[in-house]
């Protein structure tokens, strides 16, 4: 096995005991992107040098020995949406084809501060705006399990670099599934916290009261190392949480016993993939098996999580993404003759893609005088009773598990003609954005060779209970093999 | 054919608060652009708003001192709309749920009576940067370049009323906006001075016959820099309205703006042309929750208001209302009449000293109070003397005269110029023998019992003693010796 298929966990453990270095691990896996990335594209940019230069750092800490964190010396790809300081962050998009920030996001920085080594820029849809990794200025990342298939969106580089060894660990971003998603097809673990639980400060913003920055690792624990670095309070971002963070890896030793897991009617109903349907199942026949309770649940308002979603989301991005306009920074267009108007129209319709452009145009719609009621505002009314439905049946259970998408990873540009179908791949995972809950996927077996994602659902704040039972089922599954 | 007005502002304010609304930019004029600038108030990808609390705790204090309701709920909403000045392509401000609503701010109206003129709501909001253009215009300039230093700092937004109690006439507009500004420094949220655009007005205005009950449309005039371009603006707006009603012509709702060049309205977008600002909540800063300890430290550490100044002072010390108003107009010069007063055995002349001696002094030296060299404490001690007569109102012109050069103290300038009043009575009456003398004529007058006279010499008695004679003392000496 080479270093760069190791989980971090292992190679933290390696690295204390002096069987390897930092730079041996970092070496590996750039190894592993010159050998794959020009098939599997799952970055805009790499680092190499800088990486090397970090590991050798890390390799001369643990030279002079010490408690070191975790994460000091394992490498890690941060999805492009993230600030670095000095290193270009494009959104994948054109208009900031050429943008270099001057700041490091929080979630970043603290992965900085903890020693960590950083391999690249992670690709992804133009500002996070899709379910395939298809729309990014850098071109497609494609699935690592089958090249002929997408890895998902929108975090598809961070989710397909873990699970090809082109990294160790990678920073995703979930607005309505793109850190769970992406992760189901690629056939790796990831978690979106609870809404507040990481800054977004330096997170350039598709939706912001839905953004949230997580973790991508091979195994649940993982990635809890990485979250229990990046979670807190961050003043710089008043909507992150004042709420205690507790010691995400205690928690996953705790079994399943007695823990009583939701299966939800309404996410195991008409257009679910039968066979989908069916690994799920086992997964939760297997816990269950082992001491979980499982009870079948009702979250009557998920018809309505969809719509809901492009409402919220589009609203919020047809704003934040007013930004970019050519004026301060990134892509400028314009004649000599035009005026400023011009400038903007031109810098803006050559510089955003065409899902960025229609979701900007059907959020501006939203916002309008005289539709604001009828479409934001229902929208916001309809979130509300969504976020009821979870608090009612978290009375009753634990978690919730269900499956993270309703079908397998699909082939290149097969639903790129169809948004509304592109659309419905979020279905199971958007619900949990617009209530703010954290979700983690993982793998819960292949069909044909293509991984099937398991949902784990936790009530707000309550990640410890999600790495808690995707630790329980890992350890199962790890035991039936 | 008579009109009456209906006019109300919307009123910018600049608050003073150290650093910016969203982000520890300072708040500073005169600098080097884009010197005060970070992440945040340039509209960087990824960067985040945090309220600044102290302009929080400045809106409300606006609120409290206009009797307002202030809301406990409040909320930030974007404003939406496209300018270079605006970097992030909106506006932070408020929609609904503004920090203060349904307050009034008393004027005295031109009938004479108290008229507690409507104000809707005071909300805050951020500023936008300033553009440098290549020309005179934006259209014709070959490039523009932004200034960011201004980009979040703090803007108050008082907003006054249509329907409850607007203002009546151009004279009660003025009377309005100097109430306010003179409210506003008073409880030290902004040093509103129009000059440097710390105070900038928008104003809606309507005309209808005298007495008539019905509205016409009303138009928006912005962009006038100084009090005399709005009232200005305000005439001449009135006068077109007019015109267009006598020639039985419709006001158009539109916006305009007043050309400072020209001295006119001109129109910059008709109703239809408003634009739809798409206001929503913003999602990057949370409900603002106030609590009642916040508002009520608020409310009791409000600092005094020029009304509530202006009766302390008449009932206080016995001031005449139109000296109390002097002293109250600016809040500085009410700040040292108060620190004076504390040491002062006579209110009443220490407020005529003020305004008419050292009033003069600050206006010779073209200074304002704040840089007056007098110490409160030596202004008061140097009336107390005139009040007791150890100098008279001559000499202590004199002293005060070089305390504000010097700063000194009263006594130290009398010992060093030697102005100590003659108290020695054989000296006085050397003096008025002398003067006596060289008046025999007028002594004579005086023997026969005309009184006239006794000021002459009393006058001359001054010359000669360079006014270190105690007049009054003069005039007893003169009695007594000619005993007419």
């Amino acid at each position: 096995m080479e270093l760069c298929d190791r989980n971090a966990m292992d190679l933290a453990g390696m690295l204390r005991r002096g069987e390897v270095s930092s730079r041996e691990i970092t070496e590996s896996v750039f190894k592993r992107i010159d050998e794959r990335e020009a098939s599997i594209n799952a970055f805009i940019t790499t680092t190499r040098e800088i990486a090397l230069k970090q590991a050798d750092l890390a390799d001369e800490k643990f030279s002079k020995g010490g408690d070191l964190p975790l994460l000091t010396g394992i490498p890690v790809a941060v999805k492009d949406v993230l600030c670095t300081k000095g290193i270009k962050t494009t959104c994948g998009s054109k208009i900031l084809e050429n943008f270099v920030p001057t700041y490091n996001a929080t979630a970043f920085q603290k992965l900085q501060d903890a020693g960590a080594v950083i391999v690249g820029k992670a690709n992804m849809d133009e500002f996070a705006m899709g379910s395939s990794t298809e729309n990014s200025i850098a071109g497609p990342t494609r699935n690592p399990n089958d090249i002929t298939k997408v890895a998902g969106g929108s975090s598809g580089g961070s989710a397909a670099a873990v699970s090809s060894g082109e990294s160790i660990l990678a920073l995703g971003t979930d607005t309505g599934g793109s850190i769970r998603q992406p992760c189901a097809f690629c056939g790796v673990t990831g978690i979106k916290p609870t809404y507040g639980r990481v800054s977004r400060y330096g997170l350039i913003a598709y939706a912001s009261s839905l953004d949230q920055i997580g973790a991508i690792g091979k195994t649940v624990s993982d990635c809890a190392m990485m979250l229990d670095v990046i979670s807190g309070h961050d003043p710089l971002d008043t909507t992150s949480s004042q709420v205690e963070k507790p010691d995400f890896l205690k928690a996953l030793s705790k079994g399943i016993d007695g823990v009583r897991i939701g299966i939800p009617q309404e996410f195991f109903a008409e257009g679910l993939d039968p066979k989908i349907k069916e690994k799920v199942l086992d997964a939760v026949t297997l816990l269950e098996k082992n001491g979980a309770q499982v009870i079948s649940i009702n979250l009557p308002h998920s018809p309505f999580a969809i719509g809901a979603y492009y409402l919220i989301a589009t609203a919020e991005a047809s704003s934040n993404l007013a930004r970019f306009d050519g004026v301060k920074y990134g892509y400028r267009k314009s004649e000599d003759d035009g005026d400023c108007l011009a400038m903007y129209h031109k810098t803006r319709t050559t510089g955003f893609g065409t899902e960025v452009k229609r979701r900007i145009m059907l959020g501006t719609y939203v916002l309008s005088a005289g539709y604001y009621d009828a479409y934001y505002l229902k929208a916001q009314k309809a979130r509300a009773m969504i976020k009821k439905d979870f608090d009612e049946a978290f009375r009753e259970v634990d978690c919730i598990m269900t499956p993270v998408s309703p079908c397998l990873p699909f082939a290149l540009g097969e639903k790129m003609t169809d948004p509304l179908q592109m659309y419905l791949v979020d279905i199971y995972t958007v619900s949990l954005n617009l209530a703010g809950l954290p979700g983690m996927s993982l793998p819960c077996g292949t069909i044909d060779g293509l991984p099937v994602g398991l949902q784990i659902i936790g009530k707000p704040f309550d990640e410890g209970m999600v790495l808690r039972a995707g630790a329980a089922y890992e350890q199962l599954v790890e035991k039936q093999i | 054919m008579e009109y009456d007005a209906i006019i109300c502002f919307e009123t910018h304010v600049e608050l003073k608060t150290e650093t910016k609304l969203f982000c520890g930019c300072r708040v500073a004029y005169d600098i080097p652009p884009n010197t005060e600038i970070c992440p945040v108030c340039t509209g960087q990808p990824g960067a985040l708003p945090v309220l600044n609390k102290k302009a929080v705790a400045y809106a409300i204090r606006a609120g409290v001192a206009l009797d307002c309701t202030i809301n406990q709920r409040s909320r930030f909403a974007r404003k939406n709309y496209f300018y270079p000045d605006l970097p992030k392509g909106y506006q932070i401000s408020q929609y609904e749920l503004p920090f203060c609503e349904n307050g009034h701010l008393e004027i005295t109206g031109d009938d004479g009576k108290p008229y507690p003129v409507g104000i809707k709501r005071i909300h805050l909001e951020e500023d936008a940067g300033k553009l440098v253009h290549s020309s005179d215009s934006f259209d014709d300039a070959d490039y523009s370049l932004v200034d960011y230093n201004r980009s979040s700092v703090p803007l108050l937004e008082i907003v006054g009323d249509h329907e409850r109690n607007p203002l009546r006439s151009i004279q009660e507009a003025r009377v309005y906006l100097e109430k306010l500004r003179q409210i506003l420094r008073y409880i030290g949220i902004s040093d509103c001075k129009m000059e440097k655009g710390q105070l900038r007005c928008d104003v809606n205005l309507s005309i209808r016959p005298k007495g008539a009950t019905t509205f016409n449309n009303r138009t928006e005039v912005k962009n006038m820099s100084s009090f005399r371009f709005m009232m200005e603006a305000l005439e001449y707006e009135m006068n077109r309205q007019a015109e267009i009603l006598e020639s039985g012509g419709r006001i158009e709702q539109e916006t305009l703006l007043f050309d400072e060049m020209k001295r006119v309205t001109l129109p910059m977008r008709s109703k239809e042309d408003a634009p739809d600002y798409r206001y929503f909540p913003d999602p990057d800063l949370l409900e603002v929750n106030l609590d009642d300890t916040f508002i009520a430290d608020i409310k009791s550490a409000l600092p005094e208001l020029p009304h509530q100044r202006v009766k302390k002072i008449m009932d206080a010390y016995d001031i005449p209302r139109e000296d109390a108003l002097i002293l109250t107009k600016d809040k500085d010069i009410s700040d040292y009449f108060t620190a004076c007063v504390l040491h002062c055995q006579d209110p009443k002349r220490l407020s005529h000293w003020i305004i008419k001696e050292v009033f003069r002094l600050l206006k010779e030296a073209s200074a304002a109070i704040k840089e007056c060299p007098i110490d409160p404490e030596n202004c008061a001690e140097l009336v107390n003397l005139v009040s007791q007569g150890k100098v008279t109102a001559s000499i202590g012109r004199e002293i005060l005269d070089d305390m504000f050069k010097t700063g000194e103290h009263p006594n130290a300038i009398i010992d060093k110029k030697g102005l100590k009043p003659i108290q020695d009575e054989d000296q006085l009456e050397t003096l008025l023998d002398g003067v006596m003398n060289e008046n025999p004529k007028v002594v004579s007058q005086i023997k026969e019992g005309n009184l006239k006279p006794i000021d002459f010499l009393v006058g001359q008695v001054m010359r000669k003693s360079k006014g270190k004679a105690n007049p009054k003392s003069v005039i007893k000496l003169i009695h007594r010796k000619l005993n007419p």
